[in-house]
């Protein structure tokens, strides 16, 4: 789709198309590499090469030793892993945990499911921007805290949480500290010794990897319990056969990532901030959500006043291009974006909403066409709407 | 099994050409509702003019602000509803609209809820006016 003719793909949040070298790499491991690593045998640990050579690249880019890194089959996994497992390992020291409410839903479902269980749940609001504040953190932590799960960045408006100050915090209050990094891993440096991180959750397919694989950073030491249980795989934490295709794509584009990430970085940002600085300034009754420095390179997410998000979308995928919005009428439930709700704009104004995601192969045309197509689209939703003309 | 794409060809027409929206001056019943769930608003206006003993309705327009299911809806109750009489009108309901556009995704079907609740608050407004 990415190199046909006007399509212009800005849903980069939602997945990313996998890289032509990544592919390359992968495909020797279908039907020629296709050993299972437990097994005694050559083919088998030609696999198991394959899968240890893999997790010290990816462990390198955030800094981790190799054996602190778990493989799993998706984001969604690795966080339900990471609070499951520990809230199930932990229970004895207390049945506590802390998240913010702009969580993934994946984080935010798991953390329900807990306080069925039995366990206490605080969900810290955030400001305007949608910052979750360190000191409201600190005062959340009680005696029988367990674990603080925080978002690096939001996957809707991108704002970047101060992860080090927090992680800071949980160190200091002796609290297990996760982050669920599904957005930022790849895109911004991370160290998870000095943000002290305990638990990072990242995702191959964000990355331009495939699907299928993901990962668990687990600081040595740190006590969690399985959820699947088995062959004993990656280290007794996550038993299944390795997807060693998946696992080997998702470590060449990390590799690719670390190569490219500064200058990508650069590129991103002027390109991002064009978009950002043409809509607001080209479109009446527009606004920015989330934070306009802290925020991913990647990110850009709106809401105009008297046009639906879906509709928007539609209109959009009309003229080629891929776009995703937090209105009520495209969700599942019918409900707003939580994490919109959450930096306080009202049902109408979250109505109204669109997140447009960048990636590698956006270039400055695509923008342009964005900036042609999209004041036209939002003009003519609201001559529908009928309430803006009387305005 | 066969997947039918999210939006039928008709509704996309609908929401892409909708050839019934805008203000209609000197409305003889105008139908406000809104969707308290998804946040979508509708607004549809009837121009009734009298036949004998019969009550056509000449012209209906709308406005509406809401997802691509609202608009194309709006614009098919419209379509559905020109140049019948007010008593066959009522008698119009979400079914019938969404059988118009071929088919809707299932969390969409509110949608066409919308356009029926538009068109009976147009005429109970007709109604109410006449007696007065």
């Amino acid at each position: 789709m990415i190199n046909k003719k006007h399509i212009v793909y800005l849903d980069y949040a939602a997945t990313t198309p996998v890289d032509p070298r990544v592919l390359k790499t992968m495909l020797p491991f279908f039907s020629e590499k296709f050993g299972n690593t437990m097994s005694l045998y050559g083919l088998g640990q030609e696999a198991k090469a394959a899968l240890e050579e893999s997790r010290e690249t990816i462990s390198d880019l955030i800094k981790a030793k190799p054996e602190e890194i778990i493989f799993t089959s998706s984001a969604t996994e690795s966080n339900n892993l990471a609070l499951k497992g520990v809230a199930l390992a932990n229970k004895n020291k207390g049945g506590h945990i802390i998240i913010s409410q702009i969580e993934h839903p994946c984080v935010m479902e798991s953390a329900k499911w807990l306080e069925k269980q039995g366990f206490q749940v605080s969900r810290i609001p955030v400001d305007k921007y949608g910052l979750v504040g360190p000191e409201d953190i600190k005062k959340a932590i009680r005696k029988d805290t367990i674990l603080v799960s925080i978002i690096h960045a939001s996957n809707e408006i991108g704002t970047i949480q101060p992860i080090k100050e927090i992680g800071k915090i949980c160190r200091k209050e002796g609290v297990y500290f996760h982050t669920d990094a599904a957005q930022s891993f790849g895109k911004i440096p991370i160290d998870v010794n000095k943000m002290n991180i305990d638990l990072l959750t990242a995702s191959s397919h964000k990355i331009c990897g495939p699907k299928g694989a993901a990962l668990l950073f687990i600081r040595e030491g740190t006590r969690i319990a399985p959820l699947l249980h088995g062959g004993g795989q990656e280290m007794g934490l996550r038993s299944s056969t390795i997807n060693v295709p998946a696992i080997v794509g998702f470590a060449k584009a990390v590799k690719i990532c670390q190569k490219e990430m500064a200058k990508e970085t650069q590129r991103l940002i002027k390109l991002r901030d064009k978009l950002i600085k043409g809509i607001l300034g080209k479109i009446e009754d527009s606004y920015l959500n989330g934070h306009p420095e802290k925020r991913l390179p990647n990110n850009a997410n709106f809401w105009f006043k008297f046009v639906e998000g879906e509709s928007i979308v539609i209109q959009l995928d009309l003229s080629g291009i891929s776009a995703s919005t937090g209105s009520a009428c495209s969700s599942a439930k019918l409900e707003p974006s939580h994490v919109l709700s959450a930096i306080g704009l009202k049902h109408q104004e979250a109505h109204g909403s669109l997140r447009l995601t960048l990636g590698r192969w956006i270039k400055e045309k695509d923008i342009d066409y964005v900036l042609k197509v999209l004041p036209e689209a939002i003009k003519r939703l609201r001559k529908i709407s009928g309430v803006y003309e009387k305005l | 099994m066969t997947t039918k794409p999210y939006y039928s060809k008709k509704t996309i027409e609908h929401f892409t050409h909708p050839e019934n929206f805008g203000e209609m001056k000197n409305a003889d019943g105008i139908g406000k509702v809104g969707n308290p769930r998804c946040g979508d608003l509708m607004k549809l206006y009837i121009k009734v003019e009298k036949k004998g003993r019969k009550e056509i309705i000449k012209d209906v327009r709308f406005h509406t602000l809401g997802c691509a299911a609202a608009i194309a809806t709006s614009d098919m109750v419209c379509d559905l509803v020109k140049g019948k009489s007010v008593k066959e009108a009522l008698k119009i309901n979400y079914k019938d609209v969404v059988k118009g556009l071929g088919h809707l995704p299932e969390i969409k079907i509110h949608c066409s809820f919308l356009a029926q609740q538009g068109l009976r608050a147009a005429i109970e407004d007709y109604e109410k006016r006449k007696k007065k």
